[in-house]
C-alpha cells in the first residue's frame, strides 16, 4: 500500500505531495523535511530503501529531482521503485523538460498520477492509457 | 459532442505519436504560479517563506471573492492554492471555490476544481456534500471525459451516505461501451467496497463479470475488489484460482497487447497482484495450491531477464511459493532464487534477498544456511538498511544455541543507531528474546554481561516518551512475571526485574496501589529458591521503592527478620539495615536516592578520598595503617608467624589481582577500589552507616557500575579463562576476545555461532583446527551462483615451539593451496608487541598448487596474547583483486625459551631487577614425585623454563622472552612450597613480564 509520493528538489523543496492516508496539513513540512532528509543523506552506493517510523521509504533520484514513495511494510520495494521510473518515463512521454515542466503544470502532473495510484493502489501502468484522459483535455481545451 | 469527444479517445494512440509535447510550456513562467513558483524556489529562510505565502493567501483570497473573476482565472488560483497548502498553508477559504469551478468549469478548468478538491478535502469532510450533485450531474453527462473525470474523484473520495444516490449510475457505466469508462466504474465500486462494504454486496456477480471483461485494464481493476474481498475470506472465493491461474499463464506468456509491457516484461504489476491473490488462496490448502504450481513454475522460468522489475515479480513469486502448501521441487527453486538475490552486487536486490530470506526462514531456518556468509558481510555492511534488515533475518532464526550472540549483535547495532523508532522498534525484539530465550532458557549460564548491557540500555536512553514507553512495558511485563510462578525463573533474571522494578516502577505508581511492586518483591524473598544474590538485588529495590506508607511497613517488616533472626550473611544484613534506616529517614531517603537523581550518573570518588578524615581520625587513634592483602601476607610469610594462607586463597581472583596493581600505578589503583565498590573490603573500612550508603548509592548509579556490580556482586568469582583486564593490562587484544579478533576469523566464528543449531552441518562447513585457519573465499566473478566456494586458502600455522625448544625465533608459516592458479601477496600487521625479522611474501600460487612463505617474528613488549593479523590479496589471471583476511592468535608461551644461569648469577640478577611480582599459585601433586617438583615440571614442560635449582621446599626458575638475535629480556621465579600451595615471587627487569607470565603459570597449573 503507498501512503504518499512526493517530488522534492535537491534543497530539500517539496514540488508535488500527495497523500493516500489522512496527514494534517500542519504536519506535512515536518514530515517532508524529515523524510527528505533521510533520503538526501543517503550514498549512491547504499540500497534506494530507507526504513522510516513503521513504514518504508523508496526514492529514486532524476538529475535535481527526487522521487520519494512512502509504503507499507507488505509492500514490494523493488515494484515501487520501477513504478516510479513508469512514472517518470510517461513524465517523458507527456513534457518536453520534466523538471521544469513539473514545476509549472502542478495540476497536470496530478492528473497523471491520479491516473497510476488510488487509494495507494496501483491501478494503471499502461503510459498510453494512463496518457489517455489528460490528451483528451488537452484536445478539449484547445477546441475551445 | 459526445461523437466528438469518442473519436478523440480512440484517436489517441496517433494523436501521441504526432504530438507529444502537447502540454508543455502552456504555462508561460512569467504567470502568476510561475511568480509564485520562481519566489518559493529562491526562498533561503522558512520565515522568508512564510511572508511569501502570507501575501499570496492574501492575494488569492481577494481574486476569489471578486464576481470579476473567470473560471480560467479561477483555475490557476486554485493551482496557486494547491502550491500553499502543498507547502503547509491552510486555504481553507478556497475549498468552496474549488468545488464550484468543479461545478460550472469547462472541462479543463472542471478537472482541475475536482483535482483541488480530492487534494483539500480529506473523506469525512461536509463540504464533499456540496459535490454531489455536481458529481451525479457529471456522471450522466454525454461528454465522456466528464463521466471519467467525475468517476476518479468518486474512486478517491465520496461521501459514504450519499452512495445510494449515484450507485445506480455507476453500476449502469460497468456496461459501458468504452473499457476507460468500465476500468473506472469497478475502481468506483472498490471505494464503495472499502467505505462501506454493505451497500455493494448486492453486486458480487457484476464484480465476477469485470473479471471476465474482455479488456485486461477493466480485469485488472477488479483484482483490486477480488485481492480484498479473498484477504478476508479466502474460503469464499477458492472457485476463482482456476480463474486467477489462468489469467497469470496468459499474462506471463504475453498474451496481453504490447502497450501493457513495461521494458519487454508483460505487465508485472498485473503479475505481482495476481501472485498476492495466488498466495492467499493457497495458503494452507494443499488442493488449491495444486492448481497453481505449474504456472509459479512457470513464472519463476520466464522471470529470467536481468531487470529490477523481474526481480520484483520473483520476490513476490518466491513469498507466494514459500505462503502456498508446500512442493519440495518448488520449494528448492525458489531458495535457488533467492540465492540470485543475495549474491547480486546490486545493493537494492541484496537488500530485497534478505527480505525474501527473512520471509522464508520463517518456514525452514536452515535456508539461511547456505547464505551465512553474505549474511555475516551484510551483518557488517556500511549501509545500515542492510544491517538493519539483516538483523531482522537474525532475529527469525533466533533459537536457544545463537540468542546470546544474535542479542549481542542487536545491542552493537542499538548503540551505533540514532533512530528513535528502529531503536524503540530492535529493543522491544531484544526485550522479547531476552525475556522469551535468553533468560528462561540460558539463564544462569550465560554471560553475565547480556542482562547488563539489557539494563544499560534501558537505563541510558533519554528520557522521551518512546523510553517511558519502554521502561513501563519492561516493568509491566516484569510484574505480570512476578505475579506468575517464580519458581522456575533463573536467578538471573530475577536480579534483572529486580532492578527493573526498582528503578522503573514509578512510572506505573499512578494507575496502581504503590505497594503492590513492594509486596510481588517481598514474596521473592520469602521463596526458599532465591539466591542470596538475587535477595540482595530485592532489598536494593525495596530500598528504592519505599516512599509510600504502605511500602515502609512492609519494609521494616522485611529488615526485621533479616536483622534480627540471625541471617548469617552480612551483604543481606547490610542491605538490609540500609533498607531500614532509609525507609524511616524520608529526609536521608530523599538525599541518598534522590527522585530526580535517576537521571544523572553519579560521580564516582575512585581513590576514596571522603574517607580520608575517617582514616586520619583513625590513625590518630592508634589504629594500624592499611595493608593490601598481599602486603599482609607478605608479612606473614616473613614473619614466619602463624599460617593464615586460607585467607589468601579464599580471596576471589579479583581481590588478588588488585593486589598485583597496588604498587603499579594510581591509575590502576583506582580501577581496583572501583572494582571494589560494592565488595566487603570497603565495609571493612568503613564504620558508620552513612558512609555505607555512599557506597550503595554509587552502586545503584548509571555509569560505568553494571559491570562493576557483576564482578564485586558474584561471590563466588569464578576463575576467568581470559585475562581479566587488571592481569594483564598490557594487552589489550586480549580483553576483549571478540572483538581483538581479525574480522575474517571472528567471521567465521561468527557464523558458527549465529547458525548453531540450523540445520546438520554438511553444506558450508567451518573448520577451525588448533593452528591452522582455513579460510573461504567467495568468488563473485562469474554470476552462476554455485560457485560461493571456490578457491580454498589455508594460511599460516606456528612452528611448534615444543620441538624447537632452543630455537631462537619463532616461526610462522603461511601455507597457501589454491584451486586456480592466481597472483597473491600477503602483507601481516604486526601489533606493536611483536616485530618481523624476516619474512618472504608470497608472489604467484599456480593452480591446484601450495606455496609457503614464513615470517620469524619476535616479541617486543611481553604480552599474554596478541593477534597476528594479516590481508592476503590475491588476484586471478583476468580477475578483480580481491583480499582476504585472516588471524592468529600468538600466546606469550611461544616467545619464552629457558634461560640457562647458575646459581650464582640467578642470585646477582635477582638482585638487580626492579619490578617484581608475588602470588600463590596451585600446587600440582603426583603420586611418585615431590610437589614442588611435580609443579616446576609441569611449568618447565609447558611455558619451556628453565628450573635453576631446587634445595629443599624452594625452587629457583628462570627464563627469557624472544626479542631479537642475541636479545631477551629474562624473567626469574622464586617457588616456596606454603602450606597447599606454591608462593611465587617473579622478578624482571621489565614490568610487563612478570604479569604476562604469572597469567601463563596459572593457567598452566590449572589445566594440569
Amino acid at each position: 500500500m503507498i501512503k504518499f509520493l512526493l517530488m522534492v528538489n535537491k534543497q530539500g523543496q517539496t514540488r508535488l505531495s500527495k497523500y493516500y492516508e489522512q496527514v494534517d496539513i500542519e504536519k506535512r513540512p515536518s514530515l517532508e523535511t524529515d523524510v527528505v532528509k533521510r533520503c538526501l543523506s543517503r550514498k549512491k552506493e547504499e540500497c534506494s530503501f530507507v526504513e522510516y517510523k513503521d513504514f518504508r521509504l523508496v526514492y529514486r533520484q532524476y538529475a535535481a529531482l527526487f522521487i520519494v514513495v512512502g509504503i507499507s511494510d507488505t509492500e514490494n520495494e523493488l515494484s515501487i521503485y520501477e513504478l516510479v521510473h513508469n512514472f517518470v518515463e510517461v513524465l517523458d512521454k507527456y513534457f518536453s523538460r520534466v523538471v521544469s515542466s513539473i514545476m509549472f503544470n502542478l495540476d497536470k502532473v496530478h492528473i497523471i498520477i491520479d491516473e497510476i495510484i488510488q487509494n495507494g493502489h496501483i491501478v494503471e501502468t499502461n503510459k498510453n492509457r494512463i496518457l489517455a484522459p489528460l490528451l483528451a483535455l488537452d484536445k478539449m481545451a484547445e477546441a475551445h | 459532442m459526445s461523437d466528438v469527444v469518442e473519436k478523440t479517445l480512440s484517436a489517441l494512440p496517433s494523436l501521441l505519436s504526432l504530438d507529444s509535447q502537447a502540454g508543455a510550456g502552456k504555462l508561460s513562467p512569467s504567470s502568476k504560479l510561475g511568480n509564485l513558483i520562481k519566489g518559493i524556489t529562491e526562498l533561503t529562510s522558512k520565515h522568508e517563506e512564510e511572508t511569501l505565502i502570507k501575501k499570496e493567501l492574501e492575494s488569492i483570497k481577494e481574486q476569489v471573492a471578486s464576481p470579476n473573476t473567470t473560471m480560467r482565472q479561477m483555475k490557476e488560483i486554485m493551482v496557486r492554492a494547491i502550491y500553499c497548502e502543498m507547502l503547509g498553508y491552510q486555504a481553507s477559504f478556497s475549498y468552496i471555490h474549488a468545488i464550484k469551478l468543479a461545478q460550472q468549469g469547462s472541462v479543463l478548468e472542471k478537472r482541475v476544481g475536482y483535482l483541488a478538491v480530492s487534494l483539500f478535502l480529506n473523506e469525512t469532510d461536509e463540504f464533499l456534500l456540496l459535490l454531489v450533485n455536481t458529481v451525479l450531474k457529471d456522471l450522466q453527462s454525454t461528454n465522456l471525459i466528464e463521466v471519467c473525470m467525475a468517476l476518479t474523484v468518486v474512486s478517491q473520495m465520496f461521501p459514504k451516505d450519499m452512495i445510494p444516490a449515484i450507485l445506480p449510475v455507476v453500476e449502469e457505466k460497468l456496461t459501458h461501451p468504452k473499457e476507460i469508462i468500465r476500468r473506472k466504474a469497478v475502481l468506483a465500486l472498490y471505494k464503495f467496497y472499502l467505505i462501506a462494504p454493505n451497500q455493494v454486496q448486492h453486486i458480487h456477480s457484476k464484480f465476477r463479470k469485470a473479471l471476465c471483461d474482455k479488456d485486461p485494464g477493466v480485469m485488472t481493476a477488479s483484482l483490486h475488489i477480488y485481492l480484498q474481498l479473498i484477504k478476508e475470506n479466502p474460503e469464499s472465493y477458492k472457485d476463482l484460482t482456476g480463474s486467477m491461474v489462468t489469467i497469470l499463464r496468459q499474462v506471463v506468456g504475453g498474451k496481453l497487447p504490447l502497450d501493457f509491457n513495461y521494458h519487454s516484461v508483460p505487465a508485472p504489476w498485473l503479475q505481482i497482484q495476481l501472485l498476492r491473490i495466488l498466495a492467499y488462496l493457497g495458503k494452507e490448502d494443499q488442493g488449491t495450491s495444486e492448481m497453481m504450481y505449474d504456472v509459479l513454475e512457470e513464472s519463476l522460468r520466464r522471470a529470467e531477464m536481468n531487470h529490477n522489475i523481474t526481480y520484483a515479480i520473483l520476490f513476490e513469486c518466491v513469498k507466494t511459493i514459500y505462503t502456498v502448501h508446500p512442493k519440495s521441487q518448488l520449494l528448492e527453486k525458489a531458495a535457488e532464487c533467492i540465492g540470485n538475490f543475495v549474491l547480486s552486487p546490486k545493493i537494492n536486490l541484496k537488500y530485497l534477498g534478505l527480505k525474501a530470506l527473512t520471509y522464508v526462514v520463517q518456514q525452514d531456518a536452515n535456508l539461511a544456511l547456505p547464505h551465512q556468509m553474505t549474511i555475516i558481510e551484510c551483518l557488517d555492511h556500511s549501509d545500515v538498511i542492510i544491517k538493519r534488515e539483516t538483523l531482522e533475518l537474525l532475529f527469525r532464526i533466533t533459537n536457544a544455541q545463537n540468542v546470546t550472540v544474535i542479542v549481542e549483535k542487536m545491542l552493537e547495532f542499538l548503540r551505533l543507531t540514532c533512530d528513535d523508532y528502529s531503536t524503540i522498534d530492535l529493543v522491544g525484539k531484544v526485550a522479547e528474546l531476552t525475556m522469551n530465550s535468553v533468560f528462561s532458557l540460558g539463564g544462569d549460564v550465560m554471560q553475565p554481561d547480556i542482562p547488563n548491557n539489557f539494563l544499560r540500555l534501558l537505563a541510558e536512553g533519554v528520557d522521551n516518551v518512546e523510553d517511558r514507553q519502554l521502561r513501563l512495558f519492561a516493568v509491566d511485563s516484569y510484574v505480570s512475571l512476578l505475579q506468575g510462578e517464580t519458581a522456575k525463573l533463573p536467578q538471573r533474571f530475577l536480579q534483572v526485574i529486580s532492578w527493573v522494578l526498582g528503578e522503573y516502577s514509578y512510572l506505573r505508581e499512578e494507575e496502581s496501589d504503590p505497594g503492590s511492586v513492594m509486596r510481588l518483591l517481598a514474596r521473592l524473598l520469602d521463596q526458599r529458591h532465591t539466591s542470596t544474590e538475587t535477595r540482595s538485588w530485592v532489598l536494593g529495590a525495596m530500598t528504592k521503592l519505599c516512599s509510600s506508607p504502605v511500602s515502609v511497613a512492609l519494609a521494616r517488616d522485611v529488615c526485621e527478620r533479616y536483622l534480627y533472626s540471625g541471617s548469617l550473611n552480612t551483604v543481606l544484613r547490610q542491605k538490609a539495615q540500609e533498607l531500614m534506616i532509609l525507609s524511616q529517614d524520608t529526609k536521608l531517603r530523599a538525599r541518598v536516592l534522590p527522585a530526580e537523581g535517576r537521571l544523572e550518573s553519579p560521580e564516582v570518588d575512585s581513590s576514596l578520598s571522603f574517607l580520608d578524615g575517617y582514616v586520619s581520625d583513625a590513625l590518630a587513634a592508634g589504629a594500624a595503617p592499611y595493608k593490601s592483602p598481599h602486603q599482609r601476607q607478605e608479612d606473614l610469610v616473613q614473619e614466619k608467624a602463624l599460617s593464615l594462607e586460607p585467607y589468601g586463597l579464599s580471596l576471589p581472583v579479583s581481590l588478588s589481582s588488585c593486589s598485583i596493581t597496588d604498587r603499579r600505578s594510581p591509575t590502576l589503583l583506582s580501577m581496583s577500589s572501583g572494582l571494589s565498590g560494592n565488595s566487603t573490603e570497603l565495609s571493612h573500612q568503613e564504620g558508620s552507616t552513612t558512609l555505607k550508603l555512599e557506597g550503595v548509592k554509587r552502586v545503584w548509579g548509571k555509569d560505568g557500575y553494571l559491570a562493576q556490580q557483576q564482578s564485586a556482586g558474584e561471590t563466588p568469582t569464578p576463575l576467568v579463562e581470559l585475562p581479566s583486564p587488571l592481569l594483564s593490562p598490557q594487552s589489550p587484544p586480549s580483553q576483549k576476545p571478540s572483538s581483538g579478533l581479525e574480522p575474517d576469523q571472528e567471521k567465521r566464528q561468527l557464523a558458527s555461532s549465529l547458525f548453531v543449531g540450523l540445520g546438520s552441518h554438511n553444506s558450508v562447513c567451518l573448520v577451525r583446527l588448533p593452528s591452522t585457519v582455513w579460510l573461504f573465499i567467495k568468488n563473485c566473478q562469474s554470476a552462476n551462483q554455485s560457485n560461493v566456494v571456490k578457491s580454498l586458502f589455508k594460511p599460516f600455522y606456528i612452528n611448534s615451539c615444543q620441538s624447537k625448544n632452543h630455537g631462537s625465533f619463532v616461526k610462522v608459516s603461511g601455507i597457501f593451496a589454491a584451486r586456480k592458479s592466481c597472483q597473491t601477496d600477503d602483507s601481516c600487521c604486526f601489533p606493536p608487541q611483536i616485530s618481523c625479522i624476516s619474512g618472504s611474501p608470497l608472489k604467484e600460487v599456480k593452480g591446484h598448487s601450495v606455496s609457503v612463505c614464513l615470517h620469524t617474528v619476535v616479541m617486543k613488549r611481553a604480552s599474554v596474547q596478541v593477534e597476528l593479523a594479516g590481508l592476503l590479496s590475491y588476484q586471478r589471471p583476468l580477475g578483480q583483486p580481491q583480499a582476504a583476511q585472516f588471524s592468529l592468535s600468538l600466546s606469550l608461551k611461544h616467545f619464552l625459551r629457558p634461560l640457562t644461569v647458575s646459581t650464582g648469577d640467578y642470585g646477582k640478577m635477582w638482585l638487580s631487577f626492579s619490578h617484581d611480582l608475588k602470588q600463590n599459585l596451585r600446587l600440582v601433586t603426583t603420586e611418585h614425585q615431590e610437589p614442588l617438583t611435580a609443579t616446576l615440571d609441569a611449568l618447565k614442560g609447558k611455558l619451556h623454563l628453565h628450573v635453576v635449582d631446587i634445595i629443599g621446599s624452594e625452587g629457583i626458575v628462570a627464563c627469557r622472552l624472544l626479542q631479537g638475535p642475541g636479545q631477551g629480556q629474562p624473567c626469574l621465579l622464586h617457588c616456596r612450597v606454603h602450606a597447599d600451595s606454591l608462593a611465587v615471587w617473579l622478578r624482571s627487569p621489565v614490568p610487563e613480564l612478570p604479569d604476562s607470565l604469572l597469567y601463563h603459570c596459572q593457567k598452566a597449573l590449572t589445566e594440569t
